[in-house]
């Protein structure tokens, strides 16, 4: 752990980057590549190498297992929820013209809610299924 | 722009030729750790045969899951089951027959497949150009594969990301560290778990050998009197 000192400096340095990185994709994805599953997996791509240099116990000292499954449920409830608030408001189930006063804006309040359902479930599906590969350990006989 | 397609085709055989190489690399090594290098590296030449094609977003999910965090993952398997792969016991012929069978019929089925983006495709003609005319308008952002999938395909979407969730529940179910049962039977033998002990002491204990609380007992007794051990066994590994 401690002669590998270029592995850790460059995960912290390249992690905060990795992070600004999943950002930009989820919220570019209107103009370019990207949106909330390839965020999410970038996102969770960031604790998995924090996980991989410094060690699982630290990962989860930063992100809780349980947080994870959280983040996993939580996403595809906001998604459900924006659903539900468009149909609360008068429109079908996910016809998001009538979440504002104009269309094209609530087209966008509508888009940025279900990429972030997205974001949120992939993130924290990824994060918890690389917590139960990895949690496992091999016991000899 | 002859050129330009000329130089296309070139790239799209070099990268077609290297997908046939990984693959019958990861068929042909034992090394499983090598095997799951090559997938990624499988994993991240599709992505970029998906960008020659123009699906950008599908070669962006290719890169960071193929290559990414299933790469990752694969390893995590490895760490658990060792890097060496046992040579079979017998020659598989009736695979290697059923997996000739069906990829002759699939190679066959692509001689019907209309041509690679082509005009008259059936895909180009039924919702598509309403798609890619009218969605500037009716959903004012400009990147079609975003107000496809986000606004028109909106149910669609929705039933992606609850089936991403539903294989979360499926992997911890299976996988996920739950609390201790009583007992844990690990090489042919029950070792029972003091109240509190955490899973490291437990590990620990198993493999310095002299256990505290081991008991040497028959598993039929134990199947006889008390509860089931196939809700243990789970725990040994």
């Amino acid at each position: 752990m401690d002669d590998r000192v270029v592995l850790r400096i460059g995960t912290k340095f390249l992690t905060p980057f990795i992070l600004i990185f999943a950002l930009y994709v989820q919220f570019h994805g209107d103009y370019g590549p990207g949106g909330g599953f390839q965020a999410g997996v970038i996102l969770a791509a960031a604790f998995v190498l924090y996980a991989l240099v410094f060690g699982l116990g630290k990962a989860i000292e930063v992100l809780p297992p349980q947080a994870a499954y959280i983040c996993g449920a939580l996403g595809v409830m906001i998604f459900l929820g924006v659903g539900y608030v468009s149909m609360v408001l008068g429109g079908e189930f996910l016809n998001y013209n009538v979440l504002a006063p104009d269309p094209a804006n609530g087209q966008h309040y509508g888009i940025i809610g279900v990429e972030l359902g997205v974001l949120v479930t992939v993130f924290g599906v990824m994060v918890a299924l690389f917590y139960a590969f990895a949690g496992r350990r091999r016991i000899d006989p | 722009m002859s050129d330009g397609v000329l130089m296309t085709e070139i790239v799209v055989v070099v990268l077609l030729v290297l997908l046939a190489v990984a693959g019958m690399a990861v068929i042909r090594t034992r090394n499983l750790f090598a095997a799951v290098m090559l997938a990624g590296i499988y994993s991240l030449v599709s992505a970029g045969l998906f960008v020659v094609m123009d699906a950008v977003d599908v070669a962006f999910t290719e890169a960071a899951v193929g290559a990414g965090i299933s790469t990752v993952l694969l390893l995590g398997t490895l760490a658990l089951v060792g890097h060496k792969e046992t040579t079979p016991k017998r020659k598989p012929i009736l695979p290697l027959f059923v997996v000739l069978v069906t990829g002759g019929i699939l190679v066959y089925g692509t001689s019907q497949m209309p041509p690679f983006g082509h005009v008259d495709n059936p895909a180009n003609h039924h919702v598509a150009p309403h798609y890619l005319e009218e969605s500037e308008h009716e959903i004012h952002i400009p990147n079609v594969v975003t107000s496809v999938l986000a606004s028109y395909r909106g149910y669609d979407t929705l039933g992606e990301t609850a089936v991403v969730f539903a294989a979360m529940v499926g992997v911890l179910l299976l996988l996920a560290r739950g609390p201790l049962p009583h007992r844990v039977f690990h090489a042919g033998r029950w070792i029972t778990v003091r109240p509190g002990e955490t899973r490291e002491e437990l590990e620990e204990e198993i493999r310095e050998g002299g256990p505290v609380g081991a008991e040497a007992m028959p598993r039929g007794d134990e199947v006889a009197r008390g509860p089931d051990p196939a809700d243990q066994e789970g725990e040994h590994g």
